[in-house]
């Protein structure tokens, strides 16, 4: 599915010219990867995974879970435990070091370096590779255009703003023609504004290479937003991998369920083709039999027009106008509120009695609650 | 301009009393050192005879000094450095029980350092009566405060993303190490090599054991004047020493904020 956004993509012209063939994109592949740290400390189950050339492949999860450890191994900043391989286009370069695999590194701390300019920055993988002059310059001045920082060039690392400093550890990454992209939590230290500019703009450039690249994060809304597919790890193993509208929409387990987006939580059980809870019932003609607790996010449920027959009731716990959409806590049968989205122009106040229509087609259920 | 209260003027009075207590000393000795008869005081007249009593008797520990000041710094450069790198890579506790044990040679007084040096080396003959013998005494006692300022500026800046965003750009260990890490920590290696420098140049408990008659440095030759010539001879070499010692310390401060006036040039 990996390359599928590149081609598809309505920019999706990969770089022209002489510049096409430099850039080639690898796939890289994880087999049997473990990581135990000489502490003892386990980050990581042995893993494999599979990632397309020119693929974006997200790692998400909550910290501990084991992301930049698999990150750091397909690096080469550290090595998997013995019988791990990381293989790039097939070829196994698990006993290579970081500096012989050629991938472009990009930190949440920037690690650019203090003691040259930005344009001594964006050189320098150049200038260790022995590249001629007259073109690093012209590579560097590529790259400085790239990322629409022309004007810094001359600037000391001291003096850029944090968006700043991520496009410039962008474009450093970029200048040596990397196999791969891997970002480790690049917007993390930013504040939410540039947040969003700059993931829009990763998300073009991207696009735009056509590279392989591995992003690391804990915001799902970054997962989401960037991801061809997302690979959800908890506790150093994948609890799911698969395109983000499948995560979404089809979590495998309660982590991944709870950890994407709001998901509201109903127990009861299922009978003669619905779902009995003490807030209700709920019409589900496909109900599975023994279904015993269904998930549903807040855009499958809605309150009930007036007239219509309600499937659960409930009370306003509380409600959060957000502009154009009032957000709803509603306390309905056992267990936590569910949150419901209504129509910003109806006023609420605590403990107005609603009722709530449920879309059977947005009802899931997990394996470990069927 | 904002008015001054009176708490401003009392601070302003306390600060340079206290200054003048500690400046005064210094500058009637090397009056004392220029003086041509201490006695009678400054209206005997103003003479360079003790100074050029010094440079004729004394020379030579000048010289001394000064190599071993470079020799030691030339030392602990070379062990300091990548000591403290090793130090501030290193994840375990042993490198922190390290890292104090390198300031026992501060703690210990002066004087027992040299004893033992004299008890396990003071019968190689050749060994016990070179200079080289005082550069281990000095290098013992500089090491630490090297190791020290440069691994304080390595804790400071995140050496090791630093060095794993070089390494993702292909650079070898070298090219990390040299081009760096090593410009990045300038101002702890700066530091460092200024504290090794004066501290090297003013050493006495220990050198004033460790010495030969051939072997004197500066400051062991000054408590020799002191003790046994005239008071105007011994205020002149404190005089000499300033004037050594005082260019030294700016040139280094100098150096060391070099690199914000200039503009990197290199890519």
């Amino acid at each position: 599915m990996g390359g599928a956004r590149t081609q598809g993509a309505p920019d999706g012209t990969r770089m022209s010219g002489s510049d096409s063939d430099a850039l080639r994109p690898v796939s890289v592949r994880l087999e049997r990867c473990g990581k135990t740290f000489a502490d003892g400390t386990k980050a990581l189950e042995p893993l494999d995974l599979e990632i397309a050339a020119g693929e974006t492949a997200v790692f998400l999860g909550p910290s501990g879970c084991g992301k930049t450890t698999t990150l750091r191994l397909i690096a080469g900043l550290e090595m998997p435990d013995p019988g791990g391989r990381v293989l790039f286009d097939g070829v196994d370069v698990t006993a290579l070091p970081v500096e012989k695999r050629n991938v472009g590194l990009v930190f949440q701390s920037y690690a650019l370096f203090p003691n040259m300019d930005v344009r001594g920055n964006v050189a320098y993988g150049l200038r260790v590779r022995g590249m001629a002059k007259p073109e690093r310059e012209k590579r560097v001045d590529e790259m400085l255009a790239m990322m629409r920082i022309e004007a810094l060039a001359h600037r000391r690392i001291d003096q850029l703003s944090g968006g700043q400093r991520q496009r410039v550890a962008l474009a450093r990454a970029l200048a040596v023609r990397p196999r791969a992209l891997l970002l480790d939590e690049p917007l993390t230290a930013l504040d939410a504004k540039l947040r969003d500019a700059l993931r829009v703009e990763i998300d073009a450039l991207l696009r735009r290479l056509g590279i392989t690249a591995i992003y690391v994060t804990h915001d799902q809304a970054e997962a989401m937003a960037l991801g061809d597919r997302i690979v959800v790890m908890e506790h150093g193993r994948v609890a799911q991998a698969g395109t983000p509208r499948e995560i979404y929409q089809a979590p495998a387990t309660r982590f991944v369920a709870e950890f994407i987006g709001t998901m509201n939580r109903l127990a009861g059980r299922a009978e003669a083709g619905r779902f009995v809870t003490a807030a209700g019932a709920i019409p589900w003609p496909e109900a599975p039999a023994g279904a015993r607790e269904i998930l549903f996010r807040p855009e499958a449920v809605r309150l009930s027009a007036d007239g219509e027959t309600p499937h659960l009731a409930g009370a306003v716990i509380s409600a959060f106008f957000m502009g154009d959409h009032t957000r709803l806590f509603v306390a309905a049968g056992e267990g936590a509120p569910l949150v419901v989205e209504a129509a910003a122009r109806r006023h609420f106040a605590r403990g107005d009695r609603v009722g709530l229509v449920v879309d059977p087609a947005g009802l899931l259920t997990l394996k470990d609650s069927a | 301009m904002r008015k001054r209260g009176g708490l401003f003027w009392f601070q302003l009075g306390f600060t340079l009393l206290i200054v003048s207590f500690l400046i005064v000393p210094v500058i009637l000795s090397m009056l004392a050192g220029l003086t041509v008869n201490y006695q009678s005081g400054l209206e005997s007249g103003l003479t360079f005879r003790w100074v050029a009593a010094v440079w004729e008797g004394y020379r030579q520990t000048i010289f001394l000094s000064i190599g071993l000041a470079l020799a030691s710094l030339a030392a602990t450069l070379v062990l300091g450095v990548p000591a403290a790198y090793v130090l501030a890579r290193a994840r375990g506790g042993w490198a922190r029980a390290i890292e104090e044990l390198l300031v026992m040679p501060v703690a210990v007084p002066g004087l027992a350092t040299a004893l033992a040096l004299i008890v396990a080396y003071g019968t190689w003959g050749g060994f016990r009566t070179s200079w080289t013998f005082i550069l281990v005494g000095h290098v013992l006692f500089t090491l630490p405060f090297m190791v020290r300022s440069v691994l304080a500026v390595m804790h400071a800046i995140d050496l090791k993303t630093l060095e794993e965003g070089a390494a993702s750009l292909g650079a070898s260990f070298g090219q990390r190490f040299f081009q760096v890490i090593l410009p990045n920590c300038r101002s702890g290696i700066l530091a460092g090599a200024l504290m090794v420098v004066t501290l090297s140049m003013g050493e006495f408990n220990m050198t004033w054991l460790l010495h030969t008659p051939l072997t004197k440095t500066l400051p062991v030759g000054l408590a020799d004047a002191y003790a046994s010539l005239r008071l105007e001879i011994g205020s002149a070499y404190t005089l000499v020493f300033f004037v050594m010692i005082v260019p030294l310390l700016v040139a280094i401060q100098w150096a060391a904020r070099e690199p914000r006036a200039r503009r990197t040039e290199r890519a």
